[in-house]
C-alpha cells in the first residue's frame, strides 16, 4: 500500500510541439534495416474523427523477449535498441513507429508493446496495450485479455499487414472503444 | 504577420510542423489596436463557473456521505470542453502490470545535457521576465527518490505566448526563450529548473478563458505505470476558481498537490526567485533489487 498520495496529472495540451517531439523519436531502429517493422495506426476521437493533437509513446520488450535497460532513446546511436519511442500524430491523426516485433517476456506469454496516449482535451494520460495477432493459444491464455469481453478484447490486438507490419488504430470514446488500463491498487481511489 | 516573422527566428524543429492545427487556424489574423474581435457567440465564463460549481458541490455532497477522496483529475471534466468528446466512457480497465510495464525506459546523460536544465541560456541574450528556479524530488508512491530518470518541462514566455503555429494570442514572442527544458534526476530524485515565470494566457474554451500560469511537467518513474504528465501551478493564482483544467481535479487537496512554494531562503539575491515542488508518482508495483532500493538508476551506475 502506498505511503504518499500521487501528483494528479494534467492535460498534455495543445503545445507540446516543440518539447516532446525529438528527432528520430519514433525510430526505436533504423527503417528498413534487418527486422524492423511499422506500427502505425490513426487516434479517433468519440465522433470519428482522427484527432490531430495526441502523443503516443511506445515500451517493449526486444525481438527475444528481454526488457531494455539501456539508455540512449533520446540521443540514438543508430545500434541501440532501447525499447522506447514516442510519435506525435500528424494532421490525419496517423502515428507511425518503426521498431521490431517484440518476443514474449516468460515462455507461452502473449507478446505485446505498452503504450501512453496523451491528447489535447485528455485529462490524463491513459495506459493500454497493443498485441501481436499471431500466437492465438497464447492470446486466449492472456490474463488480461481473457478478462475482457470478446469486442473489447480485439480493440488491443493489433492486425499483420501485408508488408509485416502492425495496424493499430486507438478509440478514445465510442463504438469500438479502445480498452484503457487502471495499474492502481484495487483498494486504492487513484483512478 | 508576427507569427512567421518569429517563427523563423527560432529555426523551430521540423517536427513542430506535424504537431500543428489544421490550416483554416493557422492562418493569420490581423488584429485591431484593441485586440482580437470577440467571439460573442462564445460561452461565457459566468456559464463555465456555474457548471464547475454544481459539479464541486456534488462531489463535496459524495465526500459527505462517505465516497472516497478523488485524487486524479477527471476523464469526463465537461466543463474543459475539448474533453467531451475525448474521453473513454467505459470505466478503465483494472490490470495487474506485467514484465515491461514493471520496467521503465532508461534514460542518462547521453540523452540529455546538464545545460538543457537552463532554460535561460539557450540564446544569445537573456530572455524577458521574471528569473526563476524551480526545483524539488520526484518520489514514488513510498517515498523512494526516483534517481536517474527523465524530467521534461516546457511552458510559454512571460508574455503567456508558446512558440508554436497554434498559439495564435497577439503577446510578443521572445528570441532568447523556447520555453523547453530537460534534465535527469538525482540520486535523491532531485531536478532544478532555471526558467522564465510564465504568463497566464487566454485560449477559447469559453469568452474571457485565461489559463493560470503554469509550467508542464513530463516525468518518467522506475516502471511504465508510473508515467505521467501533469502541470505546475503558481501559489495564489487568482484564475484557479475559473479555470476547468485546474479544476478538472474536484478534490482541493489534490489540487494543492500541483501549486508550488515559493521558497525565499533558496532564492538567489539580485538574480532569481526559488520555488519547490516534490512529484509524487504512483507506487512500485515490482520487488525490487537492492540496487534499486539505494537508489541507483540511469546510467549513473554504469
Amino acid at each position: 500500500m502506498s505511503k504518499l498520495t500521487p501528483t494528479p496529472g494534467q492535460t498534455v495540451g495543445p503545445f507540446y510541439g516543440y518539447a516532446l517531439p525529438y528527432t528520430k523519436d519514433r525510430e526505436l531502429l533504423a527503417p528498413g534495416s534487418p527486422g524492423s517493422i511499422r506500427l502505425q495506426g490513426t487516434v479517433y476521437d468519440g465522433a470519428g474523427h482522427p484527432i490531430p493533437d495526441a502523443i503516443l509513446e511506445i515500451w517493449q520488450a526486444d525481438a527475444d523477449g528481454n526488457v531494455p535497460h539501456r539508455t540512449g532513446s533520446l540521443v540514438r546511436d543508430g545500434y541501440t535498441f532501447t525499447g522506447f519511442g514516442r510519435s506525435a500524430v500528424g494532421n490525419t491523426g496517423v502515428f507511425t513507429f518503426t521498431t521490431v516485433n517484440p518476443g514474449p517476456t516468460e515462455e507461452g506469454a502473449a507478446p505485446f508493446i505498452a503504450v501512453a496516449v496523451f491528447a489535447r482535451g485528455l485529462m490524463n494520460r491513459l495506459f493500454t496495450r497493443v498485441y501481436l495477432p499471431e500466437d492465438e493459444e497464447a492470446l486466449a491464455k492472456d490474463p488480461l485479455l481473457s478478462s475482457l469481453e470478446p469486442d473489447r478484447r480485439r480493440s488491443l490486438i493489433a492486425r499483420r499487414d501485408p508488408d509485416g507490419g502492425l495496424t493499430w488504430d486507438i478509440r478514445l470514446q465510442g463504438e469500438g472503444e479502445t480498452v484503457f488500463l487502471d495499474f492502481s491498487d484495487a483498494e486504492g481511489a487513484s483512478k | 504577420m508576427p507569427e512567421e516573422l518569429n517563427l523563423d527566428i527560432f529555426n523551430a524543429d521540423p517536427i513542430t510542423e506535424d504537431v500543428s492545427d489544421e490550416a483554416t487556424e493557422a492562418a493569420p489574423k490581423t488584429y485591431a489596436p484593441a485586440g482580437p474581435a470577440l467571439d460573442t457567440a462564445a460561452e461565457s465564463q459566468a456559464d463555465l463557473s456555474a457548471e464547475m460549481k454544481a459539479i464541486g458541490e456534488a462531489y463535496a455532497q459524495a465526500l459527505k456521505n462517505g465516497a472516497a477522496a478523488e485524487t486524479q483529475p477527471r476523464l469526463d471534466y465537461a466543463p474543459y470542453r475539448s474533453s467531451l468528446l475525448r474521453h473513454p466512457t467505459k470505466d478503465l480497465h483494472h490490470a495487474d502490470p506485467e514484465t515491461i510495464e514493471l520496467y521503465s525506459p532508461a534514460f542518462g546523460h547521453m540523452d540529455v545535457h546538464a545545460l538543457e536544465a537552463d532554460l535561460t541560456i539557450q540564446h544569445n541574450g537573456e530572455p524577458l521576465g521574471e528569473r526563476i528556479v524551480v526545483s524539488g524530488r520526484v518520489l514514488d508512491g513510498d517515498g523512494r527518490p526516483v534517481a536517474g530518470q527523465l524530467v521534461e518541462i516546457w511552458q510559454a514566455n512571460s508574455a503567456g505566448r508558446y512558440i508554436h503555429k497554434r498559439d495564435q494570442h497577439p503577446a510578443p514572442l521572445d528570441p532568447n526563450f523556447t520555453g523547453v527544458g530537460r534534465c535527469i534526476t538525482g540520486a535523491d530524485g532531485s531536478y532544478s529548473f532555471t526558467t522564465i515565470k510564465p504568463g497566464a494566457y487566454p485560449w477559447k474554451n469559453h469568452l474571457n478563458a485565461w489559463r493560470p500560469a503554469h509550467i508542464h511537467f513530463s516525468l518518467f518513474g522506475q516502471e511504465f505505470t508510473q508515467r505521467i504528465v501533469t502541470q505546475m501551478y503558481f501559489p495564489g493564482d487568482q484564475l484557479f476558481p475559473l479555470d476547468p483544467i485546474y479544476q478538472s481535479i474536484v478534490d482541493q487537496d489534490a489540487r494543492d498537490r500541483l501549486v508550488a512554494t515559493y521558497n525565499h531562503e533558496q532564492t538567489k539575491p539580485e538574480w532569481a526567485m526559488a520555488y519547490n515542488w516534490d512529484i509524487v508518482l504512483t507506487g512500485s508495483k515490482r520487488t525490487w533489487t537492492e540496487n534499486e532500493a539505494l537508489g541507483a538508476g540511469g546510467d549513473e551506475n554504469e
